[in-house]
């Protein structure tokens, strides 16, 4: 079908639109992060940082600690998203493929387990990890990001493996694999930009997660990159330049791993992987 | 992806059984039993076959009961107590019935926050599920540049984590050095050139809505768009020559394939938005003067921040059980669907 010349223009000039309020916010944290201070509190904001510095950037890392909060931070976000990722992948290939009783229940449990609002259940957290000694560990911090993220990851790649055409599944079998066999060399490969998808939500989540680490863990060396952030708003008041440099730190392995593992995920998704 | 995998699950050859055997195998005899309830049957698939599922299952049952439920009847057993900075410095536990439930439900503050929750949650979903399916619908349209254009600016903000683009936000809306402000000014509505948007009730809330709405409708988009690309060409064709226009395009093609996807994001962003603590706390603090107080924050400040620990507990679970209620419609569904789970 031809389209007029506005009927062709017109979705990009949206688009386009749509991409400066998207970008936008990023970018100012950016350009922010860059800026002299005089340029921050100008009257007339600059947009394009020309004469930049560091700074910032320099203040925000040299704050005691600092890679103590990176190095925890690894380790409860890649505890949780790999724990939640074996567990999740076991529950959802029974859910997805499997009929037995009680599915049902566990499917609604997973559902209601979503809606957990962990931001008010964060009171009895800390009087569970009180009562058990367990203050200012890594360990219950990890177990309490794994569970935020296990819903979700389980009803995810339920979806993934419901969408892998059974026929492959069984044509491994008619070939002589077991029922394990077909799901490792069958299923998992087809499974790969589910997982990394997948995985991301938990990578957001348990980087971003702040109320819980501020209750839980009030010692420094076992804090993480959230509340060295927080920490810094209040240390610098209404010192634009190193929070938005500590927040461009905080957001760039996100925004980074993002890119990186979007292409695969989607990629995967166009490329015929789940249509059979 | 839910479409899809719905479409894929009702193709199920057999989808009303109950049997305990990996559906897929029509070649294994236990698939082909018709006995299904009552008892174990005598002819059917081995034990290991028939415990399979419990035990894939182990795992995560056993990390909820731990990690959740543990928690959740903690958050209940503290709720019936009278748990101040006393009791709590002292390790006393002082019962005190449902009288926190009570003072609650008679306070018409709790009441007042409850329905701006409810309004709240409402223009937040109706604003990403809206503005996410436009954008997806465009992302199928645009060509392959401004597409990765677009897609680069929707996967930065989605991709932002939310204390930091809380942070930013604070940032642009600052009252004297803020961009926002600026730009306002120099559009002409020279009034708002120091506006103080933390000041007022609906000031800060459209700062909250506008960020949860930037951050969620990526997620939205990215999906629609995803499961768009499945939908195969010939459809739209076949429609065309039928002379059927975007509208018609949407209602008797796009929909009913995306019905589940949109229903299930629908769901889940219900839940996100009322729940959502970070934005609302981080933006004001409730303020000014508690008019933003959502349903979590109320808890979490009369929790932890006035250290009642007990009557923060019962206000966590009304909204548990409000979450519970606003759910209940949705699973109804499901329950009906049982075949499609």
């Amino acid at each position: 079908m031809r389209r007029s010349l506005i009927g062709r223009t017109w979705p990009n000039l949206i688009a386009v639109v749509l991409f400066v309020f998207f970008i936008f916010p990023v970018y100012w944290m950016f350009a922010t992060s860059f800026k002299q201070n005089k340029d921050i509190v100008s009257r007339d904001p600059v947009f394009l940082p020309l004469n930049g510095t560091f700074e910032h950037f320099d203040r925000a890392v040299h704050v005691p600690h600092f890679w103590t909060y990176v190095t925890n931070s690894l380790i409860v976000t890649v505890g949780a998203v790999l724990g939640s990722l074996v567990i999740a992948t076991l529950a959802a290939f029974a859910i997805a493929r499997m009929r037995f009783r009680g599915r049902k229940s566990f499917v609604l449990v997973v559902m209601a387990a979503q809606m957990a609002p962990w931001e008010v259940m964060i009171i009895s957290a800390y009087l569970i990890v009180r009562d058990n000694d367990m203050l200012n560990s890594l360990v219950p911090l990890t177990a309490f990001y794994l569970m935020m993220v296990l819903p979700f990851t389980i009803w995810t790649l339920r979806g993934f493996i419901a969408a892998v055409p059974k026929e492959l599944e069984e044509s491994a079998m008619v070939d002589g694999c077991t029922r394990t066999q077909a799901f490792v060399k069958v299923i998992f490969p087809l499974l790969a930009p589910g997982l990394m998808s997948t995985s991301l939500f938990g990578f957001i989540t348990a980087w971003n997660e702040f109320p819980l680490v501020n209750m839980l863990n009030k010692k420094e060396t076992a804090q993480t990159l959230p509340v060295w952030l927080s920490s810094f708003q209040t240390a610098f008041g209404t010192d634009w330049g190193a929070t938005m440099a500590a927040s461009t730190l905080f957001a760039l392995p996100i925004l980074i791993l993002f890119i990186f593992l979007q292409r695969k995920a989607v990629g995967g998704l166009t490329d015929g992987a789940v249509k059979g | 992806m839910a479409a899809q995998s719905e479409r894929v699950q009702t193709q199920s050859p057999e989808p009303a059984k109950s049997v305990v055997a990996p559906a897929g195998t029509p070649t294994d005899p236990g698939a082909e039993r018709t006995s299904k309830r009552g008892g174990r049957p005598a002819d059917g698939p081995g034990l290991a076959v028939r415990l399979a599922p419990y035990l894939l299952l182990l795992p995560a049952v056993a990390a909820t009961l731990v990690l959740l439920l543990w928690p959740l009847v903690e958050t209940v057993v503290v709720s019936l107590q009278n748990l101040g900075k006393r009791q709590f410095i002292q390790h006393l536990t002082e019962w005190n019935g449902f009288s926190n439930y009570t003072d609650q439900l008679g306070d018409s503050e709790f009441w007042s926050i409850t329905l701006r929750t409810v309004i709240f949650t409402a223009v937040n979903v109706v604003l990403i599920m809206v503005f996410g399916t436009l954008i997806g619908l465009l992302l199928n349209r645009l060509g392959k540049g401004v597409r990765l254009l677009l897609s680069v600016g929707l996967l930065l903000a989605w991709a932002m984590p939310v204390v930091a683009a809380t942070t930013v936000y604070t940032w642009l809306f600052d009252q004297n050095f803020g961009v926002v402000n600026w730009f306002l000014d120099k559009l002409g509505w020279h009034s708002m050139a120091h506006f103080n948007w933390t000041s007022g009730e609906y000031s800060t809330f459209f700062v909250i809505i506008l960020l949860i709405v930037w951050q969620s409708v990526p997620f939205v988009a990215f999906n629609m768009y995803a499961g768009l690309t499945t939908i195969p060409k010939e459809l739209y064709e076949a429609a065309r020559v039928d002379g059927a226009g975007s509208v018609k395009i949407w209602t008797s093609v796009i929909f009913p394939i995306m019905k589940p996807f949109l229903l299930a994001t629908t769901f889940l962003e219900v839940i996100w938005v009322f729940k959502a603590f970070t934005q609302v706390y981080l933006i004001n603090k409730g303020g000014p003067d508690g008019l933003t107080r959502t349903l979590p924050v109320h808890a979490f400040l009369e929790g932890i921040g006035a250290q009642r620990f007990g009557v923060g507990s019962a206000i966590a679970v009304l909204t548990i059980l409000m979450l519970g209620g606003l759910m209940a419609y949705y699973f109804r569904i499901i329950l009906k669907q049982e075949d499609e789970l």
